[in-house]
């Protein structure tokens, strides 16, 4: 038999995915594959305008018509709800959130009506005929317009200001005063995008009138988030609602909030009567109201450098764009803070940070979610302020990295980065591309009048949130730490089967933590079956349950594992007991009766089976002694944070930092202006690798994000809050022809903070966006432009070059030597 | 302040009819080699019949428009969009989805090649990049990552940056004996 002498690795080896099978044959579960009695179809009516008044609204022609079962409105939901829990303070905290609008619409694409049919297209036929008068009002689309405050979202608040704070940290005017040079920069701007996932939210619901209890089956990606809003909202108790979530279709962060749709399918099925009911979100609903990313303005910039070119202090105001209602905001407010200083050493900071409403779809935590408009800020700062100070952009950043030796690092506001070799990165992805050739080849080319630009991007992800940082931006919440659930059981025929909270989207789940059971166990991974997919019922979620923020592989593994061991040693004494043995003379192993415990004294074994019988079927020959044996662990795993200092907005607010390192080679076109990657290279650092395959491919696919993000990508609204990339066909997700080959780099520096030296990761720190704007920056200083804007195309470059409309370096940067 | 009331009513429009006095069109599909004689309303897109009728809800709905391709199957041989074509189109076709890709239980080669290239992530996109695979291999066995780039144009996969996509049509392409 196998026995511990021989044991075998399973964690970080690149066994192929377990979800594989039925996803190739066409046999996952999604959940508009689910198909019930009785189902009913919902269609929202939603506003065209992006602010206006409800006059009237009729909805008699729409349920007139044969097969439409009724209407919902927001009237006639407000007296069964609670406006949802609002995470800000005052004034943000004063916004009344409906999922239905009341009295007025705040952005294009907000539901009016809920048209309630047999079949989606009876649905659909009849939401046309709904007819809604709107007084239309001026509408606020842009930041720092909407924080004047001539046009209000809502009355309520009596300010379109959601947040404010200011986050300051060392000795800033001592540093600007001591400075050798500052470096002034007027505004930088971080565009509005989504990483839009391919299925689009699908919710089915049913309010069960036999039993009370709210059923549903979607795609919400946290959904211990959502069942925490929909319970206080629907005035139901939270053990009354039950969520099942089955195969996702991508999250990427964005279906973290689509509780409020989640609300008016269950007050729909309450009104029909307990029928169930599905609602399938369109693309064009998806672009124009589910959710986009934070957009972020970056004003009044002051960077003091000392005469090496090292910066000693960053000064700034910072607006972040949160559209139409906070939801998960002002959340984000305080998630940047997790990376102040981004990869560099800078002591002093003082960053004023505001967040307001505009008339825009809501943001939701999209894939690097308010950390990546942080260090896409200090990349562009660090770039500008080489070029000013003369120094090349890889040895500014040299300069300035946290030397390897310095971790674990304490940031300005107390983050603890556990580990990280920023310098080797840049060596590693350097080598790859051939740094060296690249400038000889860039010498060249720009002799012939080529815009050739080279630029580097470090970027961080932080995992495994402390969310105690919501006391931050509210002392009153009631949230702090992390923790993460999971069981690991002998079925009755003894199956070894693992359950967790999480609901992955294509990460990997059931073969990582496979993978690390199978290691507690000594057994073959494919004798383990992983239960992901949220499921309520399974008792295994905590309150921060779901799949975001790059953290399953540090808080979702540390569950499991504890699980594991917990199950281990319940096996080992109980096998101690039948072999009648001592437990340390218990080893783990597979015989020819399969998984087994075997005493090594005597060489007698008990097989899975065996041990699960005695405790599920035979338990009359367990002693009672023994009776605290079940072979059914729960383990729940606790992040080691404490609540952060809320008056000096300091501690530790991320367990694990994970790096990425890219560099670009980009031609922009002297005709086309389209700008064009001629060499790519993605170097990562998640610490120790629990399965590389997975993490490799969590790196492309955030390298494809990022650089769909920074090219092609953008929500782009007019002036009177028209969404005008409604559509793939405008929004334009990068394709297989857009995408350039990446060359793939990897170093290990292990986590001292995971069991596993294992780092969360999957974000992706948005690495391309710094990168590419950093190599478009490096081709476009000789031409006097600065790239202000993290999203740039052809139309951009063009109005920037020769437009002269945006990014002229005379107006936006300013640089002051001193003697 | 309000500047202007603007008045969206509409003009009445013919009520719509419940779906089964729509007229219903016979129509007959061959869909992985089983042949199915039903009726459909003119309106009913080729997906549709496809996921709800049929329930091969293997094949996907992404983005409604043509782009994303979530929806590709292959109709006497070639690649389409499902998703933007009425089922009445589709009338004496033969049409093969995902789920017909598998033989006797075995994977397909080109499913076996995404699966051994760690080609999928959250898997959504999946059948119909591998249809739109199956397409170019069917002509082209010996594609370039330029064919290969092209082929799949119209597949969008946000989960996968494409890298590993490319890997599996290039195995795929060294296993497939006749497509």
């Amino acid at each position: 038999m196998s026995s511990e002498n021989n044991k075998k690795n399973w964690v970080g080896k690149p066994l192929p995915r377990k979800e594989e099978d039925r996803l190739l044959r066409g046999r996952g579960k999604f959940a508009d594959d689910i198909k019930m009695r009785e189902m009913l179809y919902l269609r929202f009516v939603r506003s065209p305008y992006a602010h206006a008044r409800i006059v009237s609204i009729a909805t008699s022609d729409a349920e007139a018509v044969a097969g439409v079962v009724c209407t919902l409105t927001g009237a006639e939901i407000l007296p069964q709800v609670q406006p949802f829990i609002e995470i800000a303070p005052e004034p943000g905290g004063k916004i009344k959130d409906y999922p239905l609008a009341i009295s007025k619409v705040r952005y294009q694409g907000e539901p009016v009506v809920a048209v309630i049919a047999e079949s989606p297209g009876i649905a659909d036929d009849a939401a046309e005929l709904v007819q809604v008068e709107y007084e239309a009002l001026d509408a606020v689309v842009d930041a720092e317009e909407a924080l004047k405050d001539a046009n209000i979202l809502h009355e309520e608040a009596g300010t379109n200001r959601v947040w404010n704070g200011v986050f300051e940290y060392g000795d800033v005017e001592k540093a600007f005063s001591e400075a050798a040079s500052v470096v002034h920069i007027d505004r930088l701007h971080f565009h509005r995008f989504s990483s839009t996932p391919l299925e689009a939210n699908v919710v089915i619901a049913q309010w069960n009138p036999k039993d009370e209890r709210i059923y549903y089956w979607c795609n919400n990606s946290f959904p211990s988030f959502a069942i925490q809003f929909l319970s206080a909202h629907l005035n139901v108790h939270i053990d009354r609602i039950r969520v099942e979530t089955s195969d996702i279709g991508g999250s990427f962060g964005i279906k973290i909030t689509s509780y409020p749709q989640m609300a008016v399918c269950a007050l729909a099925s309450k009104k029909a009567g307990g029928r169930p009911i599905k609602w399938v979100e369109t693309r064009s609903e998806h672009n124009t109201s589910s959710a986009h990313g934070n957009e972020r303005t970056f004003r009044d910039t002051r960077v003091a450098l000392d005469k090496d070119g090292v910066i000693t202090a960053i000064a700034s105001r910072h607006i972040d764009d949160c559209g139409a209602y906070p939801r998960y905001e002002p959340l984000g407010c305080v998630i940047w803070s997790q990376v102040v200083p981004g990869v560099y050493r800078f002591k002093n900071t003082r960053i004023d940070f505001t967040q307001t409403v505009t008339n825009k779809c809501p943001v939701g935590p999209n894939r690097g979610y308010s950390r990546m408009q942080h260090l896409w800020f200090l990349e562009r700062v660090v770039d500008i302020c080489a070029h000013e100070l003369g120094i090349p952009a890889d040895e500014m950043r040299l300069r300035n990295y946290i030397r390897p030796e310095e971790f674990p690092y304490t940031t300005p506001n107390g983050c603890v980065y556990d580990s990280g070799n920023y310098p080797k990165m840049l060596q590693v992805a350097k080598g790859l591309i051939g740094w060296d050739e690249w400038k000889k080849k860039r010498a060249a080319a720009r002799k012939q009048g080529r815009l050739i630009g080279m630029g580097i991007g470090t970027t961080l992800d932080s995992g495994t949130n402390n969310f105690g940082q919501s006391q931050i931006v509210n002392p009153g919440a009631p949230f702090s730490g992390n923790s993460q659930g999971a069981n690991c059981k002998l079925d009755i025929y003894g199956e070894v089967v693992v359950a967790v909270g999480s609901c992955p989207q294509g990460q990997g789940h059931e073969t990582t933590a496979a993978q690390v059971v199978a290691d507690v166990l000594n057994i073959h991974p494919d004798l383990i079956t992983v239960r992901t997919g949220f499921d309520t019922e399974r008792n295994v979620h905590t309150g921060f349950s779901g799949t975001y923020a790059s953290q399953f592989a540090v808080s979702g593994l540390s569950a499991v594992h504890g699980a594991a061991q917990k199950l281990k040693a319940e096996m080992k004494r109980l096998a101690a007991f039948v072999l009648e043995t001592k437990e340390d003379d218990i080893e783990f192993g597979t015989g020819a009766q399969g998984p087994e415990l075997r005493a090594k004294s005597t060489g007698k074994s008990i097989n899975y089976w065996g041990l699960a019988n005695i405790v599920n079927v035979n338990s009359a020959v367990l002693p009672v002694e023994m009776h605290d044996v079940t072979l059914n662990c729960r383990y729940i795993w606790r992040a080691p944070f404490k609540v952060p200092d809320k008056v000096k907005k300091y501690g530790n607010l991320t367990l694990t930092y994970a790096s990425q390192l890219h560099i670009a080679v980009i031609e922009i076109d002297r005709d086309t202006f389209i700008p064009r990657i001629l060499d790519y290279v993605a170097v990562d650092d998640c610490g120790t690798v629990i399965n590389p395959a997975i993490v490799e491919g969590q790196v492309y696919g955030a390298t494809a994000h990022g650089i769909g993000a920074a090219l092609m990508e953008s929500c782009v609204y007019d002036a009177v809050g028209n969404m005008l990339t409604s559509t793939f066909s405008d929004y334009t997700p990068i394709t297989a022809v857009n995408m350039p080959k990446v060359k793939y780099g990897h170093i290990e520096t292990p986590s001292p903070h995971s069991y596993s030296g294992a780092k969360g990761m999957g974000e992706g720190g948005a690495a391309p966006i710094h990168t590419i704007s950093a190599a478009l920056q490096d081709a476009l200083f000789a031409e006097g432009i600065i790239v202000d804007d993290s999203f740039n195309n052809a139309d951009s470059l063009f109005r920037a070059m020769v437009g002269k409309e945006i990014g002229q370096a005379a107006k936006l940067v300013t640089v002051e030597r001193r003697p | 302040m309000p500047k202007k009331v603007v008045k969206r009513k509409r003009a009445p429009k013919p009520k719509p009819a419940p779906e089964a006095a729509i007229t219903a069109v016979p129509i007959s599909v061959k869909v992985n080699g089983k042949t199915h004689s039903l009726t459909v309303e003119p309106r009913t897109l080729l997906v549709e019949l496809i996921r709800e009728k049929l329930d091969l809800t293997g094949t996907h709905v992404g983005c409604d428009t043509t782009y994303c391709g979530a929806c590709t199957v292959l109709m006497n041989g070639a690649a389409v969009k499902s998703c933007t074509m009425f089922a009445v189109q589709a009338d004496g076709a033969e049409l093969l989805t995902v789920e017909g890709l598998e033989k006797d239980g075995q994977l397909h080669p080109i499913q076996k090649a995404f699966g051994d290239s760690y080609g999928l992530q959250c898997g959504y996109c999946t059948p119909g990049l591998m249809l739109s695979a199956f397409q170019l291999l069917s002509h082209n066995r010996q594609p370039s990552e330029k064919d290969i780039r092209k082929a799949i144009a119209g597949n969008t996969c946000r989960c996968t940056g494409y890298q590993n996509i490319f890997k599996a049509i290039q195995l795929a392409a060294q296993n497939v004996k006749g497509v």
